[in-house]
């Protein structure tokens, strides 16, 4: 520590240098910062609070919808506490571009999800108003809601009973969802499965997913078996699932999120490598007499070898840190300036450590040569300029 | 006060002009370049600046090293720059190319894809007798009524479920999409649980090679065929229709696809379907319909790739910064000496940037190379619009690696500019009695 002056001056020797490093280093962790929270975010549909729940969903396929008729028979498993479900509605607001999840759900289903919050004022509001519906906050936000607004939500899949494809549903209730990761979810709009059942033209009695919330967490895989077994054979054969595998399964097909993260970073730390490599063997280069000096006054090989190890550290922390921070303050203004439509987490803590542990390493890789050179220096030929 | 000023008009210029240059359309690149030459070859100034260079140039081998993090840093730039535009290229290239302009798909009016879509049975006699539709040459109209079938299959990559697409077709399905070519097997009898396979489908699921079979709702089918289209249909599963209908109890269809009669078909048949007040349907070119599909993810990858490339070039300008002022400030007797020989600002300023652009130029064609090496036809699949997995391939096109360049250049313009400015202010005594 008490050197900590000497390596500060010997980085800011060269200020052009260094500040133009830096600047490189920033704009490096920025980008990680950005696309790591991103990565993370979307490979983690549910926390550990999430996998006390199942997903039960028709194993032929995703659209297929499950009987009503089943939710008796999963209520009756042991180990079950309770069972919610939904229905997917597949509504569009104004312009099909503008999507955003819709479903309609079970009287119980908000209370599934302590995780959100909703006024209890609104949450009676919205039970006891038969075409009512719940949306998150991001999503009132984008679309200029209020409480007491009618959204008339245009059917692509189901019309109402008449052939029409409006459906006006009046927000009763705003929830927020706490957790920066997954404030993604806060995307959506609910409203009551029973109208949806009475109303619409094509199917009744039918319900897209049951959600099962577990009385002990250990027992996933037992009570999932024992749904399971109940519609085996049938024509609306189960897949039971955790909350947590079924998202996966889901963002997975979308692209390899991790895989094109990785890919870029790669690029861009290699780049890194090689640009701060060059900075520090400058900067040793330059000051080979000076080192030269401080090992004739008595400072030992490998204190010499630490000084410059500890610099190029320095120099990536440093960059590194601003970097992170920058995406941190960044990330919520994008979010906030495409009005919801876009939605960034914070940087997270998972990032933060990852992050730094890359500085770490990258910082000691690109010193290790240079600091090498500097350790070996033979005092004479070094003041002697050979 | 006086350099910051000049420095000052200097950046927002070099904002402006790269704006423009990105813009800029490859002819008047061209003309530029042709220009910047003749002034090279014909003027003084311009041959001094060339002979500048050439020492410069000529000295880059000592400097490898620190002229590698200008090549390398732009590689890596203009590499996931291409990279990314050529993923939302190629998944762009892959929808347009399916469909045509001479058929139309009906829908039902309001839902924006097939897995939203009803058109009950009643309605094919219906839309068969409208006005518009060709007719084959045994005198029936060309229609297929058709419904699709999202189901889970094993995929190859690691095993686990994803969404394949199951297309249900009418007895002229085939003739409808005359683009659709057997490659192996044969296609599927009407009636009989038969399934032909899309290439791409063969590529991205397990289980589903021809003479295998695979259960579906509880039924045992045979994969009997495999199908080549070269587009989207290229990741479906084939069957008839009836019999997939069957299969899922579904009384009803998705869509109907038509075969448009001569030039103004499609006119005749959107004119008849909204004069039937029975049909409440879309009518578009097949060719709309799937072109449309791709517009929103498309627009997403290539804002994403921008924003990503521009922080990455970011990153680059100042390495490459860094680099040229080294060489600069470790030349600064060479050079000057040669503004003591009488060179003046504006040949010292042109070597140096010619030097950096040349790196520049180095750097790009690295990366996009790569980038073409690697990504070039590289397969990879997505959720598409009726929640069935798509699989297209990354399309590394001309356009996409003359726009790499063009970035790559870019990036040179700024790393140099700055460097050469302050080359060209050096004190002449002063750089000449320093070490």
């Amino acid at each position: 520590m008490k050197y900590l002056h000497l390596i500060w001056a010997a980085l800011f020797r060269s200020k052009t240098r260094t500040m133009l490093t830096l600047l490189s280093v920033v704009a490096a962790f920025l980008l990680f910062g950005m696309l790591d929270s991103v990565r993370v975010a979307f490979n983690s549909g549910g926390n550990l609070a999430g996998s006390k729940r199942l997903v039960v969903a028709s194993r032929l396929s995703i659209t297929q919808m499950l009987p009503y008729s089943l939710l008796p028979q999963v209520e009756a498993v042991p180990g079950v506490k309770r069972v919610g479900y939904a229905a997917w509605f597949g509504g569009i607001y104004r312009d099909p571009k503008n999507f955003f999840p819709n479903f309609s759900v079970s009287p119980n289903y908000f209370d599934m999800y302590p995780e959100y919050s909703l006024p209890p004022a609104q949450k009676a509001a919205f039970e006891a108003d038969r075409t009512g519906a719940i949306v998150g906050e991001s999503l009132a936000k984008r679309n200029g809601w209020k409480l007491g607004d009618t959204v008339p939500l245009q059917a692509t899949i189901f019309p109402q009973k008449d052939g029409s494809n409006a459906w006006p549903l009046k927000i009763d209730g705003i929830f927020t969802v706490k957790d920066a990761k997954r404030k993604g979810e806060e995307n959506q709009l609910w409203f009551h499965w029973k109208y949806f059942d009475e109303a619409n033209q094509y199917v009744n009695g039918r319900v897209g997913w049951y959600i099962v919330e577990l009385a002990d967490v250990n027992q996933a895989d037992r009570v999932g078996a024992a749904i399971d077994a109940i519609s085996a054979n049938s024509d609306h054969e189960t897949k039971t699932q955790t909350e947590e595998a079924f998202n996966q399964s889901f963002a997975k097909q979308f692209a390899d999120i991790g895989l094109i993260v990785t890919a870029i970073m790669g690029a861009v730390f290699f780049t890194l490598l090689l640009l701060t490599g060059n900075t520090m063997a400058q900067a040793v280069r330059e000051r080979i007499p000076e080192l030269a000096v401080m090992k004739t006054i008595g400072f030992s090989n490998r204190s010499v070898l630490w000084l410059v190890l500890a610099e190029s550290m320095l120099l990536v922390v440093l960059g590194g840190l601003i970097g992170l921070a920058l995406a941190a303050v960044l990330m919520p203004i994008v979010s906030a300036g495409s009005g919801g439509m876009i939605q960034l987490p914070t940087v997270l803590p998972q990032t933060w450590l990852l992050g730094i542990a890359l500085m770490l390493v990258i910082g000691a890789i690109v010193g290790a040569l240079p600091a090498m050179r500097a350790m070996r220096l033979n005092i004479v030929d070094a003041l002697a300029g050979r | 006060m006086k350099n910051f000023l000049v420095n000052f008009a200097i950046i927002v210029a070099l904002a402006a002009g790269l704006v423009g240059w990105i813009l800029l359309p490859w002819y008047a690149v061209l003309a530029l370049a042709v220009l910047v030459a003749l002034w090279l070859l014909l003027t003084r100034s311009g041959r001094l600046a060339l002979a500048a260079a050439k020492v410069g140039i000529a000295g880059l081998p000592q400097r490898w090293g620190a002229s590698s993090v200008i090549v390398v840093g732009i590689a890596g730039v203009v590499g996931v720059l291409v990279a990314m535009l050529a993923m939302g290229e190629g998944f762009k290239a892959t929808l347009n190319r399916t469909g045509s302009d001479d058929s139309a798909i009906i829908l039902r009016g309001g839902s924006q894809a097939e897995t939203n879509s009803v058109i009950t049975r009643d309605q094919v006699p219906l839309i068969s007798s409208l006005d518009g539709i060709a007719r084959g040459s045994d005198g029936k109209p060309l229609v297929s009524p058709e419904l699709s079938q999202v189901v889970n299959l094993p995929s190859r990559s690691d095993g686990t479920d994803a969404n394949a697409q199951i297309r249900g077709v009418g007895p002229q399905g085939w003739t409808l999409r005359p683009e659709l070519k057997i490659v192996q097997g044969r296609k599927f009898g009407p009636g009989l649980r038969e399934l032909v396979v899309g290439q791409g489908a063969m590529r991205q699921f397990r289980g589903i090679e021809v003479g295998k079979s695979v259960m579906f709702a509880n039924q045992q089918w045979t994969v009997v065929g495999e199908f080549a289209s070269g587009d989207s249909h290229d990741s479906e599963l084939w069957a008839d229709a009836d019999t997939l209908a069957s299969t899922y109890n579904r009384q009803a269809f998705q869509s109907v696809t038509v075969k448009l009669e001569g030039k103004d078909g499609f006119r005749k048949l959107k004119a008849a379907l909204a004069a039937d007040p029975r049909l409440k349907l879309d009518v578009l070119t097949t060719r709309d319909y799937y072109s449309k599909q791709s517009e929103g993810l498309e627009k997403l990858i290539k804002i994403l790739g921008t924003v990503i490339g521009t922080i990455m070039a970011i990153g680059a300008v100042f390495g490459a910064l860094n680099t040229m002022y080294a060489a600069v400030a470790g030349r600064a007797r060479e050079i000057a000496t040669l503004r003591a020989l009488g060179f003046r600002g504006l040949p010292v300023v042109v070597a140096v940037m010619l030097e950096t652009m040349l790196l520049a130029l180095l750097g790009g064609l690295l990366g996009a190379g790569i980038a073409w090496l690697i990504f070039n036809g590289y397969e990879v699949s997505t959720l598409g619009s009726n929640f069935s997995q798509v699989v297209f391939q990354f399309r590394v096109s001309p356009e996409l690696l003359w726009s790499g360049l063009k970035w790559a250049l870019g990036i040179g313009l700024v790393g140099g500019l700055f460097p050469a400015l302050r080359a060209a202010r050096l004190p002449v005594t002063v750089a000449l009695r320093a070490a």
